[in-house]
């Protein structure tokens, strides 16, 4: 048993199949040339090893090399990649299959705010009329901490249309480092969540603890490699079309030990790529053919997915923007053209520019939920609580996010359009019309109860002047934040904590 | 006619138009000289520097922030005019000490620091510091303090600006300004600190003579400051 997503059984196509291959083969000609610009020795090496030309240069302060990429390491490289990726997780009916030969979508959330936003409902008085009191959520803004992660974990635990689990707090306790940073977040949220966990790392020297913590979990290195319960992101690329160093080492590593990576380019339409759709996506697939090159020369048939998440840039400020119709033109391109190359595909929608929950963020936020999942990407991040830009979350609007993430799961089933489909209404029809009030409202009911229909939308509030969506959210918050928390067994925790260097003791719930 | 070419400096300045390759704004530009070729003819016709600069380069980037207050132009339209003002200064640079000034109007070491990718808003800043005629030497990303203090020296550079995006790398900048105060370095440079995460507190916090919020507040901490 895995987990469900939506079935999106005819993709939308924005491209036609000649725009595809023009995009594909222009993708190969940029890399070639002006080929990619590499910072990383060891992936230098590896491309040169395979039959890349290679020419020495100097980047600011640091060696660098132009390496132009000949289209048949490209296609060799798709040529062993797996158009399969599991990814596993604590509970096994949490698993998701991503398969770029599908057209299952999974739903995530993402990626490391800085800022958590706390809502509190507060008593308002009127200046006007004194006697007019009303209760509005006020919003403050923190930062994130190491128990902001936990909650939210158990959050994402509970909502119903998050299928996979990307941290969304940064942990900025006091005793947080860059030396301890990696296993506590992972430890946060793998403690508190039993779906599949992706995530970045900090510090390259932490992969090897993170990774002992996740054989711990899943029962030693061969349950973990078939039930990864984690798997990396790698920002490998620095657009436009550079291999940043350090990056792709881990890329190379997490390659070699089997686990499922994120190939994850992001580059801004009108800063780090053309605004025009055709260079984006030629550009940012050229990217992302460039990872999967160098991951599958590292380790044939590793698992990796096509991450490309591109945004386009805000006119007036140069700040990444998502809510916008070419972030939904970019984004459903590259899950064709990942389609094209049966790679699974990371995509990304749900973010807008909007502070704070309300009418701008559900207009920004609903746009591309419901636009992108129509061209069936195997997983969509960011799309869980997150606004402006990536800077805030906001447990509330992550609330609301999963009920709109169900309203988008349901808009995509499939048409129940078939000969006894047919002939099930007729016969009702025929029966309704010999009734003397003449309403179908009796053959609802078990349709009801099934699923079938789709629920009022359950923030709606009491009152008729006055909009009460984010009070509903927060008690709907609260309730999920009194449900126990599905931490790990005592017993892995004293294992993880005897083995992995480097945990704070008071994420230990067992801790005396 | 030497009106007639400071007039064409301040409409290419306004059209962002580098060189003559620039497809500029509006229509009507194309193959005629930007803003590089234009300033290089005026010198040649000996028409005072500071009379380019003041009444060409100066006046057309004063029109381009108005135009930008206005809600008329974007950043795009700021960059690319700044852009071309910087490329101009390069050319006038040796002219302005030739004449006994001091060149630019200042020096400014530009860095992200160790650890740390992030780069657009570091450029965009170093772009429009430029543009304001202030010579900036620009490191690009992940530089170790050491690196950044040994090139405030060198340079003698009036002014140090450090860009971070990640919580982690935000010490890398106070232990710059820790370096520059043990090599007895700190009361030569200013610091101005940005990139998102940070904030004013934090400037205070360690050290920092400046935290700017963006590329317009950078340009008036080095008015401030040089
Ligand atoms: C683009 C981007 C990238 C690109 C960078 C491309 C490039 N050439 O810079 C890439 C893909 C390489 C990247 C990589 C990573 N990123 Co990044 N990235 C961003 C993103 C989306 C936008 C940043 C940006 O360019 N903004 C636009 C510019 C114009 O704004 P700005 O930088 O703030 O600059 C303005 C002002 O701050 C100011 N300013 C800036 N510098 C200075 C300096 C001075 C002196 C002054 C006065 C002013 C000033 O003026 C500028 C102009 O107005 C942010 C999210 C966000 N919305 O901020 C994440 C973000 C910063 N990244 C993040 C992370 C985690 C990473 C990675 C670790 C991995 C990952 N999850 O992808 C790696 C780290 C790589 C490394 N070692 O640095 C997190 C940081 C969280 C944290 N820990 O603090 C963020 C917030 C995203 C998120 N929510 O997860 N990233």
């Amino acid at each position: 048993m895995s987990r469900e997503g939506v079935n999106v059984a005819k993709p939308y196509q924005r491209m036609t199949r000649e725009q595809v291959e023009l995009v594909h083969r222009t993708s190969l000609e940029l890399l070639e040339k002006p080929g990619v610009l590499v910072y990383s020795q060891e992936a230098v090496a590896l491309l040169s090893d395979a039959g890349a030309r290679v020419t020495q240069t100097r980047e600011g302060e640091y060696d660098a090399w132009w390496v132009s990429i000949p289209s048949s390491l490209v296609q060799k490289a798709l040529e062993s990649v797996p158009s399969k990726v599991v990814l596993g997780a604590r509970n096994p009916e949490n698993q998701i299959v991503m398969d770029a030969r599908g057209y299952h979508v999974y739903f995530g959330s993402g990626s490391e705010t800085n800022f958590w936003l706390d809502v509190k409902p507060e008593t308002f008085v009127s200046q006007e009329n004194p006697e007019n009191q009303r209760v509005f959520p006020a919003i403050t803004r923190r930062r994130g901490t190491v128990a902001d992660l936990c909650k939210s974990a158990h959050l994402s635990d509970n909502l119903e249309h998050l299928d996979f689990f990307i941290r969304n707090v940064n942990i900025q306790d006091p005793d947080i480092n860059e030396g301890n940073k990696d296993v506590n977040k992972f430890f946060a949220s793998l403690n508190n969540i039993t779906k599949h966990v992706m995530g970045g790392l900090t510090d390259f020297g932490q992969m090897d603890h993170v990774v002992h913590m996740a054989e711990i979990i899943a029962g030693g290195r061969e349950e973990l490699l078939k039930n990864p319960v984690i798997s990396f992101i790698t920002s490998v690329i620095k657009s436009p079309l550079q291999v940043v160093d350090e990056t792709a080492e881990k890329l190379i590593k997490v390659a070699r030990l089997g686990l499922p990576v994120v190939i994850s380019s992001s580059p801004q339409g009108g800063s780090t790529a053309p605004i025009d759709e055709a260079g984006m996506v030629a550009q940012v697939n050229a990217e992302v053919l460039t990872g999967i090159v160098i991951n599958q020369l590292a380790q044939p048939g590793a698992p990796v997915i096509y991450g490309a998440v591109p945004v386009r840039a805000r006119m007036d400020d140069l700040h990444d923007m998502y809510g916008v119709p070419e972030f939904c033109y970019y984004n459903t391109s590259c899950a064709q053209m990942a389609r094209f190359y049966e790679v699974p595909c990371y995509s990304t929608a749900g973010v807008g520019d909007a502070k704070v929950p309300g009418i701008q963020a559900a207009a920004e936020k609903m746009f591309t939920h419901a636009v992108v999942p129509r061209s069936a990407p195997d997983i969509v991040h960011y799309a869980f609580g997150l606004l402006e830009k990536t800077n805030p979350f906001c447990p509330e609007q992550a609330v609301l996010d999963n009920h709109h993430i169900g309203m988008v799961k349901f808009l995509y089933r499939e048409p129940r359009v078939d000969e006894s489909e047919m002939e099930r209404v007729k016969e009702i029809i025929e029966e309704v019309m010999q009734t003397p009030h003449r309403l179908y409202s009796r053959y609802t009911r078990r349709l009801l109860r099934s699923g079938g229909i789709f629920p009022t939308y359950p923030f709606e509030g009491e009152g008729d002047d006055q909009d009460e969506t984010l009070l509903k959210a927060h008690e709907k918050v609260q309730e999920i934040m009194d449900r126990p928390r599905q931490h790990l067994s005592e017993a892995i925790c004293r294992e993880i904590y005897a083995q992995v260097p480097g945990l704070l003791p008071r994420l230990n719930p067992y801790q005396v | 006619m030497s009106e007639k070419i400071i007039e064409q400096i301040v409409a290419n300045v306004l059209q962002g138009r580098r060189d003559q390759s620039d497809e500029g704004i509006d229509e009507g530009y194309d193959g005629t000289p930007g803003v590089t070729e234009l300033v290089e003819e005026a010198l040649e016709q000996g028409i005072p520097v500071e009379k380019v600069l003041a009444e060409g380069l100066s006046h057309g980037m004063t029109l381009v922030g108005e135009k930008y207050e206005s809600g008329e132009y974007f950043i795009p339209d700021m960059l690319a005019a700044a852009e071309a003002v910087g490329a101009a200064m390069d050319i006038m640079e040796p002219y302005l000490v030739k004449d006994g000034g001091q060149g630019s109007k200042g020096k400014i070491v530009m860095a992200t620091v160790e650890k740390d990718q992030h780069d657009i808003g570091k450029n965009l800043v170093t772009i429009m510091l430029k543009g304001a005629g202030y010579a900036v030497v620009d490191l690009g990303v992940n530089v170790p303090a050491s690196r950044i203090v040994e090139v405030v020296e060198k340079e003698k550079a009036g002014l140090l600006g450090l860009s971070a995006l990640l919580d982690t790398t935000m010490p890398f900048m106070k232990q710059t300004i820790e370096e520059l105060e043990n090599k007895n370095l700190k009361d030569n440079v200013r610091v101005m600190i940005g990139g998102a995460p940070t904030n004013e507190d934090f400037a205070r916090e360690i050290g920092a003579d400046a935290h700017g919020k963006d590329a317009f507040a950078a340009v008036k901490i080095a008015d401030q400051f040089l």
